[in-house]
């Protein structure tokens, strides 16, 4: 017997819900702002609903919910995945260069191994 | 269902994978980047695979296609903008409106769909469909306040008025008995006054909420985002969305739980407002001893001589942009063999994880950051703690019972061997009570601005060791 579509769906809300909670409650408070700004980029996704608005939509009512809903969402993905990748890329191991500016204190320690290549956002 | 659909829906579940893989790889720095470049993977994805759809679909018209891609240019363009531009600083406000675009384009989505399907829903799919509209407006308007009381737009103090209690409840009932009704019986009309309902009590919700209360907030609000956003899913029946919101969900959930026990606060009453309204602070009699100061060269010299310094940087900090000089004195701790690292309480700034960020952005490299129940049995162990610019969170008070912050985690500044407290003046924190900390004989107060006093102290080590 098919199951309703609702249930289904709140049986899938429920468990990525749990996972959610297993997976966060993971990540160290030293990167709790990304995380925020990670999840602000994947509640983005609801451009994929924006999108579909554009399909449907067949008076002047509609497309105007259909570009507000679209720019709305397309802020999300682009500025969340862009924030993001910019504060991540200053979490760095060691210092990269004696900080700029006053210090001329010869950084002591010897390799500089952090710079992660990032391939670009 | 065919072939196509049978694609849609695998690319739509990788699209999920890649969300919960990015979030997992965050639990280290040294993977998270590579997590963000696994999360825009599954979004590029995700948005190709809906393009798809619309392509296979043939439904759209070419103004649809027209109103799509413009909105979706303009948007990202925006989005691109404010995120390369934003100062670290000011991440807290960019998050809200974040928050605030995602909460509105979830509820967007909703109200489209209900006034096209119009009758035709089956009460299930309106219940989702109400949700959505109701978290999604209420988002919308109290993620634009709090970004409003950051940036200081709004007054950030708590903003309230006699019967407030009554008028949040009233637009509260309105809203959800309205929602409720319109489930029986579809109506546009009405269906505006519960969006206004909603936009008012998101509006009313926040206002009364302080400026300290912020990270809270913010998580709150991220939370309810999430769950919009989840709801939109059930509208529209894409599990993608379902399970993104549900994780985003998770997150802000967890995010307001943890900032709500560091600030000893139930979110409950934080929501309904206002700290320290109560008279218990009162009644508790102040720290009694004397406060010692100390100058620029006396602190030179404890500091250039300890082997262990733990710097406690708070808000304060943040708010004289003196993160480049407090690194620039580390740094020249470090070059002179002391061991040298950060102890982080978790409301230092103003949303969660906030100071970690400033302070990375100054160079200072993240395994000199330690959490509060890492860096807290080391206080023993150290020789200077340097307090600056936090306040409630180094306040002994805490753990005995009967004062404002009783009970809320603290940092042990108090054990280590001796502490300097920079401070532009005796002024209180958000708790407003005296800190003990000040008056601890182990204590030397430099009263000064944060940033001219870290410059002074790092020419002052300087000159000392030549």
């Amino acid at each position: 017997m098919p199951y309703p579509a609702l249930l289904v769906d709140v049986t899938i809300f429920v468990l990525a819900l749990w996972v959610g909670f297993e997976v966060i409650s993971k990540v160290p408070a030293t990167l709790h702002t990304p995380l925020m700004s990670a999840a602000n980029s994947i509640h983005g996704i609801v451009l994929a609903g924006a999108m579909l608005i554009a399909v449907t939509a067949n008076n002047a009512v509609g497309y105007v919910i259909a570009f507000v809903a679209a720019a709305f969402a397309a802020a999300n993905v682009v500025g969340g995945y862009v924030v993001t990748g910019r504060m991540l890329k200053m979490f760095k191991k060691r210092p990269a260069m004696p900080a700029a500016g006053e210090a001329p204190a010869a950084v002591n320690a010897a390799a500089n191994g952090s710079g992660r290549k990032g391939a670009a956002t | 269902m065919s072939v196509f659909d049978w694609v849609i829906q695998l690319v739509y579940v990788l699209a999920a994978s890649c969300f919960v893989l990015g979030l997992h790889l965050m639990n280290n720095p040294a993977t998270a980047r590579r997590g963000n470049q696994v999360s825009t993977s599954g979004m590029a994805v995700a948005v190709a695979a809906t393009l798809a759809i619309i392509v296979h679909g043939h439904g759209i018209t070419v103004t649809g296609w027209v109103v799509m891609i413009a909105g979706a240019l303009i948007g990202g363009g925006a989005g691109m903008y404010a995120a390369r531009t934003v100062q670290m600083t000011a991440m807290p406000q960019l998050v809200s409106m974040f928050n605030a675009v995602g909460g509105g384009a979830a509820a967007l989505v909703a109200v489209h769909d209900y006034m096209h399907a119009g009758a035709s829903v089956s009460a299930s799919t309106s219940v989702t469909t109400l949700l959505d509209v109701i978290i999604g407006s209420v988002t919308f308007s109290g993620s634009i306040i709090a970004a409003g009381k950051l940036q200081g737009v709004i007054n950030s103090a708590p903003v309230t008025f006699p019967g407030a209690r009554v008028v949040n409840l009233g637009l509260a009932a309105v809203a959800v008995g309205l929602g409720a009704y319109l489930i029986a019986s579809p109506s546009t009309a009405l269906l505006i006054i519960v969006i206004v309902a909603a936009l008012a009590f998101g509006i009313s919700m926040v206002m009364p909420i302080g400026g300290a209360d912020m990270p809270v907030v913010i998580s709150l609000l991220n939370a309810f985002t999430g769950t919009a956003v989840a709801m939109a899913g059930f509208v529209i029946g894409n599990w993608a969305l379902i399970i993104a919101g549900a994780l985003v969900g998770a997150s802000g959930g967890i995010l307001t739980k943890l900032m709500a026990d560091a600030m000893n606060r139930s979110i409950r009453n934080i929501i309904v407002g206002g700290f320290g309204t109560g008279d218990t602070a009162a009644a508790i009699a102040g720290p009694t001893g004397s406060v010692r100061s100390i100058a620029a060269d006396d602190a030179a010299i404890q500091l250039a001589y300890a082997s262990k310094v733990i710097i406690v940087p708070g808000y304060g900090l943040a708010a004289a942009q003196a993160q480049h000089e407090v690194a620039a004195l580390a740094d020249l701790l470090e070059s002179r063999g002391i061991d040298v690292s950060y102890a982080i309480h978790p409301v230092a700034g103003r949303m969660p994880g906030h100071m970690n960020v400033l302070l990375a952005e100054a160079n200072v490299p993240y395994p000199q950051l330690k959490e509060m129940d890492d860096v807290n049995p080391e206080f023993a162990r150290t020789d200077v703690a340097l307090v600056i610019g936090a306040n409630d969170v180094t306040n002994p008070a805490a753990r005995r019972p009967g004062t404002a912050i009783s009970g809320m985690p603290i940092l042990d500044v108090d054990q280590a061997k001796s502490i300097i407290v920079i401070k532009r003046s005796m002024g209180h924190g958000y708790a407003g009570i005296d800190n003990e900390l000040y008056v601890d004989p182990k204590t030397s107060m430099y009263f000064a601005d944060a940033k001219k006093a870290l410059a002074e102290m790092t020419a002052a080590v300087k000159t000392l060791v030549g």
